[in-house]
């Protein structure tokens, strides 16, 4: 989807070449991975499953530790389920449920610039300042045990905006559309050392 | 807290970018790369690009001139304009925009933000209203068919029922007169949608921000205070966060 060449341009922005691609051995052989996302949990979930990533995923993620960063989508697909057009079984690589904002006062979606509190230390935090903006664009939220949270924002109640397990990273945010705070996101991803 | 956003609005025309007085009297503003550079360097909020070529000349889409502009955008890049079909959704999308403005097509055929709004979600999908006052009731307007006998508030409910994600709500009277928004049209919207609204149309100085938020504004959209005051972008928002409303934090 659209957002995919944006993810790309922050990558080449910072000097580092990044694929777009569902091939299973590009994949393999890739360094670290990123899984962008724009629409609905359903219908992501069950193109992963059609183009048969998910096992692959697993193996990458989970058994051989490849560093991940999911965007949006990316980060909700992580979680075990979604309530986003009856509920749909996630990656479930963090114990989450991803759901709806409820609030009968809020606009919906949570559409532009908000702040994040860093709540854990993050390495993809690093020169960034303690509550700078991001842009956000989501109707649905990542709800999981703080542990996990490295960050969090508040609309009108507080929820997860980025978290961090192992080698696993995810912003609910879009750090390609931050400006230079989100690159320096996507830089401080692409410095991580691969183990 | 979620900021209010202040977004450039400009148009796309014979491969300028141009500025309108009432929908009227085009000037060239600059280079679409360049300006988009320039914005970009001032780290604006968003940017809204609309393509006058393409929506009122049945031109395809002009797909070169939004790759280039998308590669110097680090924010998010919203393209309207002739956009008829999915394929051409597809098409902008790939190009490297982050949202679509979908205006004359959906004015007969709402279901069209639904079948976007399934494939691409509604985040992406911008539903934009062109408003004139007729003997002081407000009807949508539209650049081909002229004044319409639709009420704008109506047509808003129906796109946020068909899946919206905002609603870029242009006053054509207010429209580069910079003499402020149409705040009786923002007030008849005010509480009746779940929806951002992003107000555009008239923005002359900081003030009429200031006005528009007070209404329930979620977002201004502008152009002419950019190009013809003395205002940056910064300047506009300094003086909002001054009157106490949230605006992103600025780069120092």
């Amino acid at each position: 989807m659209g957002n995919l060449r944006s993810v790309q341009k922050a990558f080449e922005y910072i000097g580092k070449s990044a694929i777009i691609s569902n091939d299973l051995s590009i994949i393999q052989n890739s360094a670290k991975l990123v899984l962008p996302g724009v629409g609905a949990f359903k219908d992501a979930m069950h193109n992963l499953h059609s183009l048969g990533l998910i096992d692959l995923l697993n193996e990458e993620i989970l058994e051989k530790k490849k560093l991940f960063l999911g965007i949006c989508l990316g980060m909700q697909l992580i979680a075990t389920k979604s309530y986003e057009f009856g509920e749909t079984k996630g990656l479930g690589w963090i114990d989450a449920e991803i759901t709806r904002f409820a609030s009968t006062e809020l606009k919906i979606p949570h559409v532009g610039w908000n702040g994040v509190k860093f709540s854990n230390p993050s390495p993809l935090f690093d020169s960034i300042p303690d509550n700078s903006d991001f842009y956000f664009v989501h109707s649905y939220y990542f709800d999981a045990d703080r542990t996990y949270a490295t960050g969090i924002c508040d609309y009108e109640t507080e929820f997860i905006a980025s978290v961090q397990h192992e080698n696993i990273f995810a912003t609910q945010f879009h750090p390609e559309k931050s400006q230079t705070h989100g690159l320096k996101i996507i830089e401080n991803f692409s410095k991580l050392p691969i183990c | 807290m979620l900021k209010h956003r202040l977004i450039p609005c400009v148009l796309l025309k014979n491969w300028q970018l141009v500025k309108s007085v009432q929908f009227d009297a085009y000037r060239t503003i600059g280079h679409p790369t360049a300006t988009v550079r320039v914005y970009n360097a001032r780290n604006v909020d968003e940017l809204i690009v609309l393509d006058i070529d393409a929506s009122l000349n049945n031109e395809p889409i002009n797909t070169e001139i939004i790759t280039d502009m998308a590669n110097e955008c680090y924010m998010p890049l919203t393209i309207g304009g002739g956009i008829k079909t999915i394929e051409d959704v597809y098409a902008v999308l790939n190009a490297g925009a982050d949202k679509v403005s979908i205006n004359s097509q959906a004015i007969q055929n709402p279901t069209f933000i639904h079948e976007i709004a399934t494939v691409f979600g509604s985040q992406c999908v911008v539903c934009s209203i062109d408003v004139k006052k007729v003997d002081g009731v407000y009807r949508v307007f539209n650049k081909s068919q002229g004044i319409l006998d639709i009420d704008p508030l109506q047509l808003a409910r129906e796109y946020e029922a068909q899946g919206a994600g905002e609603i870029l709500l242009t006053s054509v009277d207010h429209e580069g007169m910079g003499e402020g928004y149409d705040l009786g049209l923002l007030q008849s919207f005010h509480h009746e949608l779940k929806l951002p609204i992003i107000i555009n149309g008239g923005m002359g100085e900081p003030t009429h921000g200031a006005q528009a938020l007070s209404l329930g504004a979620d977002a201004l959209a502008a152009a002419s205070i950019f190009h013809y005051s003395k205002y940056t972008p910064d300047m506009i928002k300094r003086e909002l966060l001054e009157k106490n409303f949230s605006m992103r934090h600025l780069l120092s």
